[in-house]
């Protein structure tokens, strides 16, 4: 019994820990002061501010359009690229699959820096196009990772039994192949999602002059104080991220 | 009889408010090899763990030896499991697993090399110490498992459907293999299963249990010779398990045809099941049997020909070395030592549990 | 069969195109970089650099934070792995919970938020003077970064060790205590040998981020305190010398592989890695 307890409460200080800072932030998106560092009263100013600030509007729209964008591209790569290696012989499997850890286990700043370089050396405009292609490299392992193991479990023979009931083999993925993976693919593309949306690092050695994410745009602002429409965009796209996983959850399910 | 080792004393447990066992008793004796047998759900793996200390009951106490040991936890008892899928440490080789409960104990390192060479011998793997359990086929694995566990000289092994995973043949070799043990090693041998062909060819007791009861105990000839109940012996083997009325002693009217049978005192009139092999079941010509009908199927079995034939409304198993082809009329007569008379379950719910099965 | 490979070789020759462009040839060209000097002449000056003395204490405090930062991560995160292991919680919304939910709240306002808290007359020091305690002030010191690579870096040490627990047969548990082993026996003999895949893992997933990082150190240290990281984007960003940056990136990049390798040894069918 006391131990049960003291399990919770272990749990809960990690919680906390986790998510006290988040809580602060949204308690700052309320603060009527300019400043973080006090409190000036309760207010929704913000909330509206926010939508006539166009520099926080447009680098919501290029995180949001370059999250989007990279992470269908890198699923479609990725699952593709999951098919073929499931087939590849072992040796060349575990080269591939090597070099596909790399952006993962890798540095974010060596990765970040490593492109620069190529797209300085190509002559590459830096901007959006730029950040879109860093993107989509660092988002596919994490496709693949999801895809993979989906991949691994489904035998070879249901493919083969839909093409021996006369399907071709394009039409046999989609039918039997695709639905088995779909889970996979679907969280593949979550991660790539928030994985692209909540990076800086890679962003920040990517990106053009003048071309901002949320990401950058809070970067370049920490020096002079953050805008509070910066905390009240967080907020509202936290509260909305959790509605919405609150409201999958709730969902009944298909099959568990 | 020996002396009785363990008591199992009034034990219920339920999970999650699903009863698994009520009220359980049982008693098992020194150096038996008693098997509990049932359908998957029917409380004889929580019967070992509770037995292993792995499961407390919510109800009813253990007594080994004469001491009570219900509250005591596994590294304390005197006895050893044998897991279902082996459970071997994967990180240790072969040696450091047989060795692994008698460095805890703190043994000295003679007596360990000592007792590692005798158990890999007796498994019939000697040489192995260095191996790895991956290493090792299904079958080998379940022999390091037991070795692991004998080393630490238990009174009792509790064995948990330890040939589950394992082929038929290598399933068959094994039997012979556990008999041999037990009878090297001397000790009580608890073993699980759902297989009732592996529990009638190794046990000296049979427990066959359903739905957290005890079914019946006895030898595996008598559960099998004389089920106590239709689940009985629809779980033990093929049979024919008829509606019948008993007219008297000896003389029972099965689907409308009086047989002789050798039960009495069930009274006069009394609706009863029967159980008959069907390998007791004798094929005449029509005109010789007590009854007559018409064979519908006819399947080779290697030892014997498997028929079904519809007599009197009933679909008759039958397992017989003559053959008859489909479509032949015949006659069925029955010996009356043959036919096991049992009384009707006392709730429609028991019924129903047994036809299931 | 000739069929099925010329199609195999379709369908992975865009992915094989994409990490070679992407992956394979910027970090060739890191490499380049490194090793040349501005007229395009091979030279080791650019690695050699990190032996300046600038150099040097960054790097080592580096180390040394990241160190500290990993091994605190692992004395949190393993007594939590544990119980999540054991608690038969739902892994995914587990993963969704401590993982995926808080990146949804910008990384750098999630560190910056920390300041809010630390602060001479923040919530912590509020709260500990409602307390009586003594105040914490460690605010833009290199405590702070601790706490701030603890923070962002936990969730990735937890989740390789829940992996590698929750695997572990519960049978294989019982049959140690079946032996005779008690709890603490158990544990050392049993299940934290068979969850070295995680930590090894776990570690990796913690100690690059937490050796290599501009950010925490820049929001969480003043700008006074300089991390190798700090040195390695300075130099790219306001210097303009890439190859000092990138001789200084190969340096990071050998404690990488080195930390790869040990990994890759220790977990050869990548079971107990991070997601």
């Amino acid at each position: 019994m006391i131990r049960t307890t003291a399990k919770k409460i272990y749990i809960a200080l990690i919680f906390v820990f986790l998510y006290a800072p988040i809580a602060t932030l949204m308690v700052l998106s309320f603060n009527a002061s300019r400043t973080r560092a006090k409190w000036g009263g309760f207010t929704t100013k913000w909330y509206f501010s926010l939508f006539e600030n166009r520099e926080i509007m447009q680098a919501l729209w290029n995180t949001l359009l370059i999250a989007f964008i990279s992470s269908f591209i890198a699923v479609i790569i990725g699952t593709v690229a999951c098919i073929a290696i499931n087939n590849m012989p072992k040796r060349s499997r575990a080269v591939l699959m090597g070099v596909t850890n790399i952006p993962m286990l890798n540095a974010d700043i060596v990765t970040g820096i490593s492109l620069m370089l190529l797209f300085i050396s190509l002559g590459f405009k830096f901007g959006l196009g730029t950040i879109l292609l860093a993107h989509i490299t660092f988002n596919i392992p994490y496709v693949i990772l999801c895809v993979m193991p989906r991949m691994k479990q489904i035998s070879p023979s249901t493919f083969e039994a839909a093409l021996d009931l006369g399907a071709s083999p394009v039409r046999a993925f989609f039918k039997v192949v695709f639905p088995d993976i779909m889970p996979g693919v679907l969280s593949g593309f979550l991660m790539a999602f928030t994985m692209s949306l909540d990076d800086f690092i890679i962003t920040h050695f990517t990106k053009g002059a003048g071309v901002d994410t949320l990401s950058t745009k809070i970067y370049t602002e920490v020096k002079k104080g953050i805008k509070p429409e910066m905390y009240a965009l967080s907020t509202i796209i936290f509260i909305t991220v959790l509605l919405l996983l609150f409201l999958v959850n709730k969902a009944p399910k298909e099959k568990s | 009889m020996n002396k009785e080792l363990i008591n199992l004393i009034d034990i219920s447990k339920a999970f999650d408010g699903e009863m698994v066992l009520d009220e359980l008793n049982l008693n098992i004796h020194e150096n038996e090899f008693l098997t509990l047998l049932g359908p998957s759900g029917c409380g004889k793996t929580t019967t070992l763990r509770i037995l292993g200390g792995f499961v407390t009951p919510d109800k009813g106490r253990v007594v080994f030896d004469g001491q009570d040991i219900t509250g005591m936890p596994p590294n304390k008892r005197q006895l050893n499991t044998v897991f279902q899928k082996y459970a071997l440490f994967t990180h240790m080789n072969i040696a450091e697993n047989i060795a692994f409960g008698l460095k805890i104990k703190n043994k000295s390192k003679n007596y360990i090399d000592d007792k590692i060479k005798y158990a890999l011998k007796l498994v019939n793997l000697e040489g192995y110490e260095k191996r790895m359990p991956d290493s090792l086929s299904g079958g080998q694995q379940q022999r390091i498992a037991i070795a692991r566990a004998i080393v630490n000289e238990p009174k009792v092994l509790l064995l948990d459907e330890p040939l589950g995973a394992l082929d038929l043949k290598l399933r068959q070799d094994m039997q012979y293999e556990l008999i041999r043990l037990k009878n090297e090693l001397g000790i009580t041998f608890i073993y699980v299963t759902h297989d009732q062909e592996e529990a009638l060819s190794m046990s000296d007791t049979i427990v066959v249990m359903n739905q957290g009861y005890i079914q019946q105990i006895g030898t595996p000839e008598t559960i099998y010779n004389e089920p106590e109940n239709a689940f009985v012996a629809d779980f033990i083997g093929d049979s024919n398990i008829i509606d019948a009325i008993m007219l008297e002693d000896k003389l029972v009217s099965i689907l409308g045809a009086k047989f002789a049978c050798v039960d009495t005192g069930f009274g006069h009139n009394k609706p009863v099941d029967v159980v008959i092999r069907p390998e007791d079941v004798e094929l005449t010509k029509p005109e010789d049997g007590t009854i007559s009908g018409t064979v519908t199927h006819l399947i080779f079995k290697g030892v014997h020909y498997e028929m079904e034939v519809t007599a009197n409304g009933f679909e008759w198993l039958v397992h017989s070395t003559g053959m008859f082809p489909v479509g032949t009329q015949v006659g069925i007569k029955i010996d009356p030592f043959n036919i096991q008379i049992m009384n009707k379950p006392a709730s429609e719910d028991e019924e129903a549990v047994g036809v299931e099965e | 069969m000739k069929n099925s490979k010329s199609s195999q070789r379709l369908l992975s020759s865009p992915y094989i195109a994409w990490a070679v462009i992407f992956i394979i040839v910027p970090l060739c060209m890191v490499f380049y970089y490194g090793l040349t000097d501005k007229t395009g002449a091979f030279t080791f000056e650019n690695i050699a650099a990190i032996m300046s003395a600038e150099h040097a204490k960054a790097l080592w405090l580096s180390l040394g934070l990241s160190l500290i930062s990993t091994v605190i991560c692992f004395f949190i995160a393993y007594p939590l792995a544990m119980i999540l292991a054991n608690m038969n919680v739902n892994q995914h919304s587990f993963i969704v919970l401590i993982f995926i939910l808080p990146m949804w709240m910008n990384f750098l306002l999630r560190t910056l938020a920390w300041q809010t808290l630390l602060e001479k007359t923040g919530v912590i020091n509020n709260v500990l003077s409602f307390l009586h305690l003594p105040s914490l002030n460690i605010i833009n010191t290199p405590y702070a970064i601790v706490l701030g690579m603890v923070y962002n870096f936990l969730p990735f040490m937890v989740l390789p060790l829940y992996n590698s627990l929750v695997k572990i047969d519960p049978n294989v548990i019982n049959a140690a205590k079946d032996l005779g082993a008690n709890n603490v026996q158990t544990f050392f003999k049993i299940t934290f040998p068979l969850s070295i895949p995680g930590i090894i893992s776990g570690i990796t997933m913690v100690f690059i981020p937490a050796l290599t990082t501009f950010v925490i150190s820049n929001l969480l240290g003043g700008s006074k305190i300089l991390l190798i990281g700090n040195v390695i984007e300075e130099s790219f960003t306001q210097a303009g010398n890439w190859h000092l940056g990138s001789g200084l990136s190969i340096v990071l990049m050998i404690f990488i592989i080195v930390n790869m390798v040990a990994s890759a040894i220790f977990d050869k069918d990548g079971e107990g890695s991070a997601l």
